[in-house]
């Protein structure tokens, strides 16, 4: 079976991100970008299951500028086969992603498709749910467990309040959480290979669909600071305070 | 203009996020319907009726919607939208699930996540794990929101007479079906609606350890909360996590006991009322953040403060 997983190129998650002095957006200059933490835990498991002789081949795909080639180096550095980037320097939002992976899934033909359950940067988490929509495909959303069989996939999701085993039929959407695997670190060996490793670059008009906007995007602020607090000296001082001063307890 | 809420429930009550997700649509505007999706879930119809601010409430009751099933789901309201200009789910894990499967369906962008409405189109949500505040407009026909309930009071839940009408089409795409589900039981609060919450972090050390913690939730009625750290090296099971990945609270009184306050984490609790930090490392981030911090080891100072309580 062959298996199709994303790669998003975000901010690095240790970064504290600023806002632009003109509240448009935050800034992205000369700021650390790496592969979406979700992402390598969705590209871990495709290559388990390549490792586990139950996937034939792994292809990673990327949406976005030129330079998102880095992240798909680091996917096939990790041991994806080979990689799609479909480039363009507009903004992607969800559904445009949703439609080009399921014009990719259709090319493809992949019986599993395995994705981050959302991207450190949007928060939106929506692209794995909407990629499932437009192909008919049964959707596992949040998964920390995955066995595979040939007519389906048992997942586990993380739910609130505990956990839901799920039987979801192939070809199937998954969106994997933290719990899911322990992504590996790619080997210098491993990442000179990569470099020699297929990447095809396509741009949404080879694809035939058109980049559109969903939503318009009027401001980015800083959230609200919270007002300095004061350090106790002891637990008394403490218990006196959340009594008689905050009142909470 | 009339809105569509689709509620969470167990089947025999609303949840909180869903009074919240009512008192996010009455600022947008319009008459509100409420849809309760499940299997055996009649009980809850009558509650819901009582809300007020509700026009109708329509209830779909089917085996093929037992614990949500998002193919169904969505499926269903795909075929009820055409009615509509907004539809409104809480963020929560079945929200998250279904919205955007619908949202697709219906070829409308979804906007995650709000934390305020700005107009009927316009909202606010947090991006960058709550490092920054997105204001966005919608350019979709239809708007598919889903809404933090820690954002929004709760609606009242008496005092409304909403008309209740069951709904005879079942969607059943037969795509996905439960295999099991295991709950945790807990005697205290859920950790999204606490009005007091006790969270650990890496600092406690060892999963016995937050029996100091569960001890000094119970003086408090607090809930118990835990950082990924702590999640991850098995101290207390998944769904205890606070934070952008996590679940995202905003209680009267916070205590974050022996966890440094990384982004992440922050993102999860930074909107309580009240924070209060114990660590022993004076440089911890969490104090940059806390009303009341306590520089002490935390081992002598919970159960200290559980005694004076």
């Amino acid at each position: 079976m062959k298996v199709l997983v994303t790669v998003k190129r975000v901010i690095d998650y240790n970064v504290k991100v600023r806002v632009k002095p003109d509240n448009t957006d935050v800034d992205l200059k000369n700021v650390k970008m790496a592969v979406n933490p979700f992402c390598e835990i969705a590209v871990e498991q495709a290559v388990r299951l390549k490792e586990a002789g139950k996937a034939s081949e792994v292809v990673v795909v990327s949406m976005g500028p030129q330079n998102a080639q880095e992240q798909l180096r680091t996917a096939l550095a990790m041991g994806a086969d080979r990689a799609i980037l479909v480039q363009s320097d507009e903004v992607l939002e969800s559904l445009t992603v949703a439609k080009l992976l399921a014009k990719i899934v259709e090319e493809e033909q992949p019986g599993l498709v395995i994705m981050g359950k959302q991207s450190i940067d949007t928060d939106n988490n929506q692209t794995g749910q909407m990629l499932a929509a437009l192909t008919g495909m049964s959707q596992g959303t949040f998964i920390s467990g995955l066995e595979l069989s040939d007519s389906e996939a048992q997942v586990v999701r993380e739910i609130d309040g505990g956990l839901q085993t799920l039987a979801v039929k192939l070809p199937a959407v998954l969106t994997v959480d933290l719990r899911l695997n322990e992504p590996r670190y790619a080997s210098l060996p491993n990442i000179m290979k990569a470099k020699k490793k297929p990447l095809d670059t396509k741009t949404p008009a080879d694809y035939g669909v058109e980049v559109k906007a969903n939503t318009r995007l009027l401001k980015v602020e800083p959230p609200a600071e919270r007002q300095a607090g004061i350090k106790v000296a002891s637990v008394a001082e403490l218990v006196d305070k959340l009594k008689n001063e905050a009142k909470v307890i | 203009m009339a809105i569509l809420l689709i509620a969470e429930h167990d089947n025999s009550a609303l949840k909180s996020a869903t009074l919240s997700t009512v008192t996010a649509a009455t600022q947008i505007g319009g008459d509100i319907d409420l849809l309760i999706v499940g299997s055996g879930c009649t009980p809850v119809a009558d509650a819901a009726a009582k809300v007020p601010g509700l026009r109708k409430v329509l209830v779909a009751d089917d085996a093929a919607y037992d614990h949500e099933i998002a193919e169904n789901v969505a499926d269903l309201v795909k075929g009820l939208a055409a009615d509509y200009s907004h539809i409104l789910a809480p963020a929560t894990t079945n929200g998250k699930n279904f919205m955007p499967r619908l949202a697709a369906l219906l070829d409308v962008g979804q906007i995650s996540e709000i934390v305020s409405v700005e107009a009927a189109d316009t909202f606010k949500r947090p991006i960058y794990a709550g490092n920054a505040i997105a204001t966005v407009q919608s350019l979709d026909p239809i708007k598919v929101v889903t809404v933090r309930g820690t954002s929004f009071d709760p609606a009242a839940t008496e005092g409304g007479s909403a008309t209740v009408e069951n709904l005879s089409q079942v969607s059943n795409t037969g795509l996905s079906r439960l295999v099991s589900e295991e709950l945790a039981q807990s005697d205290r609060p859920e950790l999204t609606t606490a009005k007091v919450i006790v969270a650990g972090g890496r600092g406690m050390g060892d999963k016995a350890h937050f029996a100091m913690l569960d001890a000094l939730a119970d003086k408090l009625g607090a809930a118990v909360g835990a950082t990924r750290a702590a999640v991850d090296a098995g101290f207390v099971p998944n769904d205890y996590q606070i934070g952008q990945t996590g679940k995202v609270v905003a209680p009267e009184l916070y205590i974050g006991v022996g966890l440094s306050g990384a982004i992440q984490h922050l993102a999860g609790m930074k909107d309580s009322k009240v924070i209060v930090a114990i660590n022993k490392d004076e440089d911890a981030p969490i104090f940059q953040v806390a009303d009341y911090g306590l520089v002490a080891d935390l081992f002598e100072a919970v159960p200290e403060l559980e005694k004076a309580l």
